[in-house]
């Protein structure tokens, strides 16, 4: 599994899932200690383009209905550019897409640039959780996160999706939770200290 | 330029800022973050090409934005293997290289100077991007070493070698100038650059502040986030140049963060 930039989200799933399956091989691109790459930047391009990253996750200023992703510009806003997504989303079999905030204004009917696009295994925002449909490039609503509900996820989402047999998202256990205000978070701040201090008050 | 996080040439950032350069052409390998959005607020840049331009955790580049937004920079948006594969092409002298992936992405649109062929070696239909090999007139970064035989020392740092393989000069500044050849010393050597592809040298301590320079000084996080919110407005940017720009001094404030 690989963790790109900007992204202390994933970078907490894997510790945790890693802290379970501890022979799981994880590289994090801007780890500030231990680094895993010693050829430079491009190592983690070189790494995918031979099929050896099994999952990487991408996150977008907007995210469609066909699973594109913009981290361009949108609204006359400018943002930072596409890192390396163009060539991640379709080259890692299984590309996570994530976007905390759900709204209409992230979750859109056609992106306004398309930075990357591809066949994701799934996209998780802070309501919900959607599975990807590669025969039908449409959205399913696998589940819902506890305190949201599909009327509301429909309300705010911008694009159509499928849905029959919606489930509530399983909330963390209370091993994963002390594990998450532990040590997942301890080993975040290093490289997330803002994202450490905002979730997990560590300071 | 590299990124922030690898060994950018702060010093030299803020001396082009000084003497008024105009109408840079910058290269981000891969992506670029604070040195690049102060060179554009300090209207130093003509032309951006990066895949991405941030400030990492203290959010956008806000000189970037802006400049982008009102059309006063020109931007060629990238991704970043098809920035290593281009320089890696310059590497060897062969004039392009192909790159799998980014078919489907509206970068390629973007850009006139890409191709998207027929892989010649695949007897079925096998559409490849190809990009052109780029050779940038400098290569500019900070190290942790130089030695008296003109080689510097990037460890781990190998973006850096490939760009300044692939450019017409190397300029470097180092935290600290060591006696001998470090090129003799088999554990450094593999980390070295040799002089061979260095066209010069300078001496500035605490240059890559207040970004980091690994195992040396870390990145100065609280100053990053102060830049950030100074950089939101025109004003608030100036007055930060005329603060940490400007009056030289107080830009080599020692770095306090763990390295």
């Amino acid at each position: 599994m690989a963790v790109g930039a900007a992204s202390p989200i994933p970078a907490t799933g894997v510790f945790l899932y890693k802290l379970n399956n501890p022979s799981l091989r994880v590289s994090m691109l801007h780890k500030r200690k231990g680094n895993p790459f010693t050829e430079g930047s491009r190592e983690l391009f070189d790494l995918a383009g031979q099929g050896r990253i099994d999952v990487f996750f991408l996150g977008g200023a907007q995210i469609d209905g066909a699973a594109n992703i913009n981290l361009v510009r949108a609204e006359g806003r400018r943002f930072p550019g596409s890192f390396g997504s163009a060539f991640m989303y379709p080259m890692v079999p299984r590309t996570i897409l994530f976007r905390e905030e759900h709204s209409k204004r992230t979750l859109v009917p056609k992106v306004e640039f398309i930075s990357a696009a591809g066949n994701p295994q799934a996209l998780l925002t802070g309501k919900a959780l959607f599975g990807w449909q590669k025969d039908r490039r449409r959205f399913r609503l696998e589940s819902v996160h506890p305190g949201h509900g599909v009327d509301e996820v429909r309300q705010e989402t911008g694009f159509d999706f499928d849905f029959q047999e919606v489930t509530t998202t399983k909330a963390p256990s209370d091993e994963e939770l002390s594990l998450l205000r532990g040590p997942v978070a301890k080993a975040i701040q290093a490289d997330y200290p803002d994202f450490a201090k905002r979730v997990w008050g560590l300071n | 330029m590299p990124p922030d996080y690898s060994m950018p040439a702060m010093e030299v950032v803020r001396e082009l800022i000084r003497r008024k350069s105009r109408n840079l052409r910058l290269l981000g390998v891969p992506v670029l973050g604070m040195c690049a959005d102060l060179l554009i607020g300090a209207g130093c840049v003509a032309e951006v090409e990066s895949s991405a331009v941030s400030l990492g955790e203290a959010g956008l580049a806000p000189r970037f934005s802006e400049a982008v937004e009102e059309n006063l920079i020109r931007m060629k948006d990238a991704t970043c293997p098809a920035i290593h594969t281009a320089l890696q092409a310059a590497e060897k002298g062969v004039p392009f290289m192909p790159l799998r992936g980014v078919l489907g992405s509206d970068l390629i649109a973007g850009r006139k100077d890409w191709k998207v062929l027929q892989n010649p070696f695949s007897p079925g239909e096998d559409p490849i991007l190809f990009v052109p090999s780029v050779t940038p007139d400098v290569a500019l970064f900070h190290a942790r070493w130089a030695d008296e035989a003109g080689n510097v020392w990037i460890g781990r740092r190998k973006e850096l070698a490939t760009i300044a393989h692939a450019s017409r000069n190397t300029f470097v500044t180092v935290e600290e100038i060591r006696k001998g050849d470090m090129l003799e010393d088999e554990l450094l050597a593999p980390g070295v650059l040799s002089a061979t592809y260095v066209s010069g040298v300078a001496q500035a301590p605490n240059g890559a502040w207040p970004l980091g320079i690994a195992g040396v000084y870390g990145i100065d996080d609280a100053h990053l986030a102060l830049y950030a919110k100074a950089a939101k407005t025109r004003e608030g940017f100036e007055q930060y140049l005329k603060e940490f720009v400007w009056s030289p001094k107080k830009s080599f404030s020692p770095a306090s963060s763990p390295a």
